[in-house]
């Protein structure tokens, strides 16, 4: 490498930067129940593909797609109320290890039910979104990842709004802060908790939605908590931002890795390399980037 | 987390140790008699290589505190490194191999343990999913792990120990419950020692451990080191007891919770409860399975009797944690006592 | 141990053997045990293969009473894919009577069966996969890569893009990137696309795609970069969607890409949408419903209400097809060797003798139906894995069409290093080198 090519490093990074979008997208889903309840739900993937292939399936019955996203939605938010309900209930004050179990089993149950509910084909998503690249000076960008980082980046935008100037949002607030003062003034939990489960549903259907054009409405699509959890520990368990600039770092890092040093490892650095990113990271700040500065155990 | 200290109020207590010997004589004397091929290929081996894994699990989870997803990993080190030892160390004795497997397993589990240095709860847990995926990267990546085999998959050498050799089902069943009972006997000493004790001072009060000179640095290092070790053995014991071959993917993520599950179902900081949780692990499903087919396989085909399964196995984790939190171990102790209770009043 | 054994022995004589009941006699019936995997990642090509292989064994039982009037019959398993999950099937299964053969369609677990069933002298069919050293029949007897395995392939996906290129000369200056999937089973072919390259003088680079494979970018920047001329594809489950979409979205005309043997499907080209349009990829089974047997399978199976497929649709399709072919191969070893041991249950081991006989030309291919589904297979003693022939199919957004003449692999060249690894292999498991005389016998 006689010259530094920043062109083609540009393209690298923003490449990265996009994808990190997607994995942010996953990463808050995992953020909003853990803020709310104090659990890892590792269900998070399985509601993901429940979503995605609820929808598809829906759509390829002939469903136009705005009824399809809103029957999709509504069964999101009864599945969410209902995990609240017969699972999280009967664990409160249980410990954080015995609770991210149960998320576990819940993810089989919502694989199971959502293949067998759905079949084991594989789907394709087509969103009516042309991914055909358009060239920016010489660096080419992905018209599908632009739009799934402004589809990321105004759900973060709603989120927040929500959670800043509504009352259930200031609830939430509440929650995350203290369960105990929060329930002393009075706050009614169940329905706090109930909406957050909501939005932790939306956030899987579109997420779900995303991931689906990318690779197609398939079992896989649950793998993808896989690429969150680095951005989790980067961006710190409760914090919205900290999902989004953990993203951002894991998906940039891990690509420009891949490009840039891979060869020494002899390539396909990228499954493990946004972890040992994130570990030396909190060895430095053990609460990740924004995350809040507690002592839990498990 | 309190109830767990039950457990070391009767240290070596002569119940225990007649019961663990009673099931000793009955799986020595007895089984190999009886059992049939299916008994010790489908269930006793898995069976004996997941308990041991619980049980190295359970010291690093139960004991010492520090949750690990990263168990699979461990047994893929040592299942490789044994392979390894074996295969490029001259009239190194199997037994030989399996220790140095052990202790290269335990190395790499120090290494990752580092980071529990200085972090908590599901930081650590998630930071061990870096040796999750790194482990399984670095085994398939360098070919010299498996001896440059075109597919990457290495078959287990013949399992023999001073001049005995272990070979078919029974023999391969009694190595590993050679193996699993010298281990676990380790295990149970070393938490009922003051080693043992430290693990727990450092689970449950870290600053209190620290404050009465527990070194709790060390104390978790060694828990990570100790852990991994049998775990690394449990992995030798999966791939040349149980399924005589060994490939990289075997070791997943999946594995890993798999033997978190024993952990927890079995009974947090209980060795019994590892062999317990165990039992429920392998037997559960194919009990339901064979339930399945044998009720409803006219019916459906095996892909929605496997479904109904997976939803069904998920249920039941969820309602087993919600209604013996403390484990199986605990639901055993409370039977037992009940069942003492209504002798004496007989 | 003998100690042991003997004890055993005795303990069974005593009667206390609980599993010693005895066999019932049994009618003429030759059994097909299945480890099949109709849930979990890799369901869609379970289904399929499992799915054709069935309704094969359905429309020869139903269409000529069995084979010579041996029924055929089988019973399933659940694998999910999973190893341990392979095992435990194999052990259930291997109680059933008159076990002709094991088809796992799966590496790991059939590595995982290899001691097993050799010990057992039952034959395990890996149609276009398993172990590359396998095909040496002096080291295996009982293990056999039917039609194609990973080397042929690779020189298969080389002599394709050499006549697309006007001849092996042309391959020189030319380059090449391989991009495969990060197991075991990605790696298999790396050290082959370096002998060709060597001796074509094309230009190669292989990259890695992590599994599962769900994030691509990296790798095709790098391709962009690298300016080839061709991508071979060795990918595995979501790996192939994504790489087609990921080359889309990077701007690699995708008809310069060409799939292996597990990239071929319609699963795998389906969720890539347009990005696949135009993707060309190997196979050794043509797809698609016209073929004379698949119509009798419609005819004589679906339309009687007993197809395996649940979505009609899917007949016809590269796993289903695949399937089909495995039951006609399968069926025909069942075949020659009752020409020579009687029309009756066969052992494993006599079905493995049928194997090792299993020629099929053009013209017998044609006679059972399947002209132009697949070319011909020549199996030996000593090559278990018959020379099957490579065809290449174009997907066109609904269908895979086939885009060339059958072509051969160089199976001279790759031969010698095959049986450099299994020469290996037999030494360090101590096996002595079996000879035509030991696989003309077979026990029974």
């Amino acid at each position: 490498m006689a010259e530094f090519d920043w062109l083609f490093f540009t393209e690298v990074l923003i490449g990265g930067l996009l994808s990190g979008v997607m994995y942010s997208l996953v990463a808050i889903g995992f953020v909003l129940i853990y803020k709310t309840s104090g659990v890892l739900n590792f269900s998070q993937g399985a509601l993901l593909l429940f979503a995605a292939l609820t929808f598809v399936s829906l759509v390829e019955k002939g469903v136009p797609f705005a009824a399809a996203f809103a029957i999709t939605f509504a069964a999101m938010v009864v599945i969410g109320v209902a995990i609240e309900r017969t699972v999280l209930r009967p664990l409160t004050n249980k410990p954080p290890i015995t609770l991210f179990m149960a998320t576990l089993g819940l993810s089989y149950i919502i694989e199971g039910a959502a293949q067998l509910i759905w079949g084991t084909q594989v789907h394709g998503l087509d969103l009516g979104i042309e991914d055909i690249p358009f060239d920016v000076g010489g660096v080419f960008i992905s018209q599908f990842d632009i739009f799934a980082a402004v589809v990321a980046a105004s759900m973060v935008g709603a989120l927040s709004a929500f959670f800043r100037y509504t009352r259930i949002g200031l609830g939430f607030r509440a929650v995350a802060d203290d369960q105990f003062a929060a329930l002393a003034v009075g706050l009614k939990l169940p329905w706090i908790w109930a909406s957050v489960w909501a939005a932790a549903g939306l956030v899987a259907l579109v997420a779900g939605l995303l991931w689906g054009a990318r690779l197609g409405v398939q079992f896989s699509l649950s793998l993808v908590v896989l690429k969150a959890l680095p951005v989790l520990v980067l961006g710190g368990f409760d914090s919205i931002l900290g999902a989004i600039v953990g993203g951002l770092l894991v998906g940039a890092s891990e690509k420009l890795a891949e490009v840039y040093i891979g060869d020494y490892f002899g390539g396909g650095i990228e499954g493990w390399f946004a972890y040992v990113v994130a570990l030396a990271f909190l060895l430095i700040r053990p609460s990740g980037l924004f995350g809040q500065k507690l002592v839990e155990r498990v | 987390m309190s109830t767990v200290t039950a457990d070391l109020s009767p240290p070596l207590s002569l119940p225990f140790h007649a019961g663990a010997l009673a099931v000793l004589a009955v799986a020595y004397l007895v089984v190999p008699f009886i059992g049939s091929s299916y008994l010790f290929e489908a269930i006793l081996l898995p069976f004996l290589a997941l308990s041991l894994a619980g049980v190295g699990l359970n010291i690093l989870t139960g004991y010492a505190g520090q949750v690990s997803l990263g168990s699979a990993a461990f047994m893929a080190v040592g299942a490789f490194a044994a392979y390894n030892f074996n295969l490029r160390v001259e009239a190194l004795p199997l037994i030989g191999s399996i220790v140095l497997a052990g202790l290269s397993a335990a190395a790499i589990g120090i290494v990752f343990g580092l980071p529990s240095l200085r972090l908590r709860g599901f930081y650590l847990a998630v930071s061990t999913l870096a040796a999750q995926f790194f482990v399984q990267w670095a085994l398939t990546k360098f070919g010299w792990f498996s001896n440059n085999s075109a597919s990457g998959v290495i078959d287990a050498p013949p399992l023999s120990l001073a001049g005995l050799s272990f070979e078919g089902p029974v023999g391969r069943y009694l190595f590993a419950l050679t193996v699993v009972a010298v281990l676990t006997f380790l295990a149970y000493r070393l938490v009922s020692s003051q080693t043992g004790r430290n693990f727990i001072a450092v689970r449950d009060n870290e600053t209190a451990a620290r404050i009465i000179g527990v070194p709790v640095l060390r104390t978790k290092l060694l828990a990570f080191g100790v852990s991994s070790f049998i775990i690394g053995v449990a992995g030798v014991l999966w791939a040349f007891a149980y399924l005589r071959t060994v490939e990289p993917a075997g070791f997943n993520l999946d594995r890993s919770f798999q033997i978190l599950f024993i952990v927890i179902i079995g009974g947090l900081a209980s060795i019994r409860g590892a062999f317990f949780g165990a039992a429920l692990i392998v037997v559960f499903p194919l009990v339901l399975s064979r339930l399945g087919a044998f009720l409803l396989g006219d019916i459906f085909d095996s892909g929605v009797l496997d479904m109904t399964q997976r939803i069904v196995i998920g249920a039941f984790i969820i309602l087993f944690l919600v209604l013996e939190p403390d484990g199986l171990v605990a639901l055993w102790d409370r039977l037992k006592s009940r069942i003492t209770a209504a002798l004496r009043r007989a | 141990m003998t100690l042991y054994t003997k004890i055993r022995a005795a303990a069974f004589a005593a009667g206390i053997g609980l599993a010693a009941i005895a066999a019932p006699a049994l009618a003429d019936e030759q059994h097909f045990p299945l480890q099949s995997y109709r849930v979990g990642p890799y369901a869609a090509g379970g289904t399929g293969f499992f799915g054709g292989f069935i309704d094969y064994l359905n429309l020869i039982n139903t269409r000529d009473g069995g084979v010579n009037g041996v029924k055929l019959t089988w019973s399933e398993a659940e694998t999910q894919y999973e190893v341990e999950r392979g095992v435990e099937a194999y052990e259930r299964l291997k109680s059933n009577q008159g076990i002709a053969a094991w088809n796992p369609l799966s590496v790991g677990i059939a590595y995982a069966m290899i001691d097993r069933i050799t010990q057992d002298k039952v034959p395990l069919i890996t149609i276009n996969h398993g172990r590359t050293d396998s095909t040496d029949g002096r080291v295996f007897p009982y293990v056999f890569p039917l039609l194609l395995n990973p080397y042929s392939e690779t020189s298969g996906i080389v002599n394709y893009i050499a006549s697309k290129e006007g001849g092996l000369e042309s391959l020189k200056g030319k380059k090449i990137v391989v991009l495969y999937h990060g197991s075991p089973y990605g790696k298999e072919t790396i050290p082959i696309y370096e002998l060709l390259a060597e001796k074509y003088g094309f230009e190669l680079q292989q990259i890695e795609v992590p599994h599962p494979g769900n994030e691509q970018q990296s790798q095709w920047l790098t391709i962009r970069r690298a300016k080839p001329d061709y991508v071979v594809l060795r990918g595995w489950g979501v790996m192939n969607p994504v790489a087609l979409k990921t080359a889309a979205k990077t701007g690699f005309p995708v008809d310069h890409i060409i799939g292996n043997v597990w990239s071929n499907s319609e699963e795998d080209v389906i969720p890539a949408g347009d990005a696949a349009k135009g993707y060309t990829a190997i196979t050794t089974q043509a797809s698609g419903a016209e073929y004379p047997v698949v119509k009798e399978i419609v005819k004589t199976v679906y339309d009687a209400g007993k197809g395996n497929l649940e979505d009609k649709n899917r007949i016809g399709s590269v796993y289903h097809n695949l399937g089909i072919v495995n039951g006609i191969l399968n069926v025909e070893a069942v075949r020659i060797a009752q020409e020579k041991f009687g029309k009756r249950t066969l052992t494993g081991d006599e079905v493995r003798w049928g194997f090792e006989h299993l020629q099929l030309d053009p013209a017998r291919v044609e006679a059972l139906g399947a002209k132009d589904l697949f070319h011909s297979i020549n199996v030996t003693w000593d090559n278990h894995e018959g020379n099957g022939y490579v065809t290449f199919q174009q997907w066109d957004g609904k269908k895979w069409n086939v885009v060339s003449d059958w072509i051969a692999p160089d199976w001279a060249l790759l031969r010698p290093i095959i049986e450099k690894s299994s020469e290996a292999y037999a030494a360090e498991k101590g096996i002595k080198l079996r000879t035509a005389e030991d696989a003309e016998a077979a026990t029974n």
